[in-house]
């Protein structure tokens, strides 16, 4: 199975391509990308050194291109298309639909890979996909069980990716406007979701309140550590009663269900993560690029357990919606 | 002074489980009362739900179109079991205008008419001009887009009739995990359908009490009421042909004769927001998406 690792950075690129990642994916910096954040992300002259330097290393680079293009400025998302191509990216991720027409319609010979924006979780959205812009790859919704990927594996005819490992989106990802609801800018809108420069953290005499734009997103005791005030894994109060009610403040991590993703039919796996350091990247890396050769070589669960179990990232971690709890 | 105003009224599906005698008794009022062009029926959120709503359709249907009204089918919103994705592609096959609100619909529909939902993620006029050439009629554009945005699209994407999430609580986000059941406790496969009673959603609150969120098993909604009430030659000149207004519990014919007053241009915008809140709408009124900031802000004295 490939692993396709995140590269917010130049640094965390060569990182990823050292720890053993078979593929980078990685944005420009601006709204053409969904991580649009500040300090991250590459130039022109940068992606086309990181390409050299993953190709010379035998990695694939891939350009996510995958916010939907504003009003007015379709220009800049097909302008980076081009881009990347002159970079010589080896795929572009994409969810919109007019930069997907730009993609199948002016580089024919460049490897399209439909965006987990693009939420496309039937045979029948997939297909449409396939057919229409000849698109290779998919990266699957993050709330499909693992059965459920693999009865859709069944029925479509192209490559599928799905995230093991790192934040979790609860939403259909291009289905949600939490974010500007409260802010003003969303992924689909900006590339961002709670973005930083509305965040605060106001301390009164109960402790701490983490806020997005004014709306308390969580509370903290004094001295307890405080989280990031993403808008979904937040606590609230519906029905009389206070609780995270839309997801608990989790990542995601698939790892042990490595082998069943390959036995659902899945090609390639994703680590998300291009807003984190190039330490981080290469401590998760390298234990999935284990955890991943393990698998192919027939390791039993307890060896992959072992294995991954020696990553340091903190938190509480789940395994999504891949085992069908949320059902 | 604007002559007769050409702009129309829709009424949007109901997001909510409503049972079967309130969506009959609904539709009656509809069809026999409310100044509105065209009315969006189906279920939109949720497929477990269906069994409930689809005897209503057929008597609607005729009742509606007696009544003048031209009939929309809308779509899943998320299609994902067999009989979700068998069903949207039945509805597809229907002679009358289809509202899209997945790109699963396309696959059954491509080439035929259709109405291409706040669901789709159309963002700008390229994505517009590329789903009028597979049949789209009528563009809802997504509820975060300000009606500049819109503007720029319906400007350069003729073809197309373009129409505006103008009234009800704003659909926010869809989830595969239904909010109604976790909070009660219950997996979405026995999920009990608890949310039939929150007939306007389940208000969910921050925990220093802001008013901000409304739950409806899988979809999230905004505390808040949209109340979008422009001038009309703001309207005329971003080319926007319908207002839809989305089914919420309080007098629905009220809302629409309103709207109506607001578009032949017989009451001020601040007249008839004044109207709607006389009626006991579900949360504050608000317009921000529109006017291009934050969509929970508050629409801004005129």
């Amino acid at each position: 199975m490939e692993l396709v690792c995140p590269a917010g950075t130049p640094a965390a690129l060569r990182a990823a391509v050292s720890a053993g990642a078979d593929a980078i994916y990685c944005g420009f910096r601006d709204e053409t990308n969904a991580r649009n954040f500040p300090g991250l992300n590459f130039s022109a002259a940068e992606l086309a050194e990181g390409v050299r330097f993953a190709h010379a290393h035998g990695a694939r680079v891939l350009v996510a291109i995958n916010t939907f293009a504003q009003t007015g400025r379709v220009g800049q998302w097909r302008k980076a298309v081009d881009e990347a191509a002159g970079c010589g990216a080896d795929a572009v991720i994409a969810a919109d639909l007019a930069v997907l027409d730009h993609v199948a319609k002016n580089h024919t010979g460049l490897r399209l890979h439909l965006s987990v924006q693009a939420a496309a979780a039937t045979p029948e959205a997939i297909g449409f996909y396939v057919e229409t812009f000849g698109v290779r790859r998919v990266v699957l919704p993050r709330i499909l069980s693992v059965q459920e990927i693999a009865a859709l594996n069944r029925s479509i005819d192209v490559e599928t990716e799905a995230f093991v490992f790192g934040g979790l989106c609860v939403m259909v990802e291009g289905r949600c406007h939490l974010s500007s609801y409260a802010t003003g800018r969303s992924p689909n809108l900006s590339g961002v979701c709670s973005p930083p420069e509305m965040v605060s953290y106001d301390e009164d005499e109960e402790g701490t309140a983490a806020r997005l734009a004014g709306f308390t997103i969580d509370r903290y005791a004094p001295g307890q550590p405080t989280g990031y005030p993403t808008l979904c894994k937040g606590r609230f109060t519906a029905g009389e009663k206070t609780s995270y009610l839309f997801e608990d403040p989790v990542s995601l991590n698939a790892g042990n269900l490595i082998s069943s993703l390959k036995a659902a039919g899945v090609t390639a796996l994703k680590i998300e993560g291009r807003q984190r350091g190039k330490r981080y990247v290469t401590e998760v890396v390298r234990a999935f690029r284990k955890a991943v050769d393990a698998v192919e070589a027939g390791s039993d669960a307890g060896e992959i357990d072992r294995i991954l179990s020696g990553m340091s990232e903190g938190g509480r971690q789940t395994a999504g919606a891949y085992r069908k709890t949320w059902r | 002074m604007i002559p007769a105003s050409p702009i129309e009224l829709a009424l949007g599906p109901v997001f909510f489980h409503w049972s079967a005698d309130r969506l009959t008794n609904f539709y009656r009022r509809i069809a026999d009362e409310a100044p509105i062009d065209r009315v969006y029926i189906g279920e939109v959120v949720c497929g477990k739900r269906m069994p409930f709503s689809d005897p209503v359709w057929p008597e609607t249907i005729e009742r509606l179109e007696r009544g003048g009204k031209q009939v929309v089918f809308s779509t899943l919103a998320t299609p994902s079991t067999a009989r979700e994705r068998k069903s949207v592609e039945e509805l597809c096959a229907d002679g009358r205008l289809v509202e899209i609100n997945d790109l699963t619909a396309l696959r059954f529909r491509s080439g035929q008419p259709f109405v291409a939902g706040p669901f789709l993620n159309i963002y700008n006029e390229a994505t517009a001009r590329f789903l009028v050439g597979s049949g789209a009629q009528t563009i809802c554009p997504p509820v975060e887009l300000s009606l500049a945005a819109i503007g720029t699209m319906a400007r350069t994407c003729f073809s197309a009739e373009f129409e505006v999430f103008a009234f009800g609580r704003l659909p926010l986000a869809l989830s595969g995990r239904c909010y109604h059941a976790r909070l009660h406790g219950l997996h979405k496969d026995s999920c009990q359908f608890t949310c039939e009673q929150d007939a306007d959603g389940l208000a969910v609150d921050t925990i220093d009490g802001q008013e901000f969120l409304a739950i409806n098993g899988v979809q999230t909604l905004s505390h808040q009421v949209q109340t979008f009430c422009p001038q009309p030659s703001e309207l005329v000149s971003n080319n926007i042909r319908r207002l839809r207004l989305s089914p919420q519990t309080v007098d629905m014919v009220a809302v629409a004769r309103a709207y109506r007053r607001l578009l032949d241009g017989q009451e001020p915008p601040e007249t008839v927001r004044f109207v709607l809140s006389s009626l006991g709408l579900p949360g504050m009124q608000i317009d921000g998406y529109l006017r291009g900031g934050p969509g929970c802000q508050a629409p801004s004295p005129i």
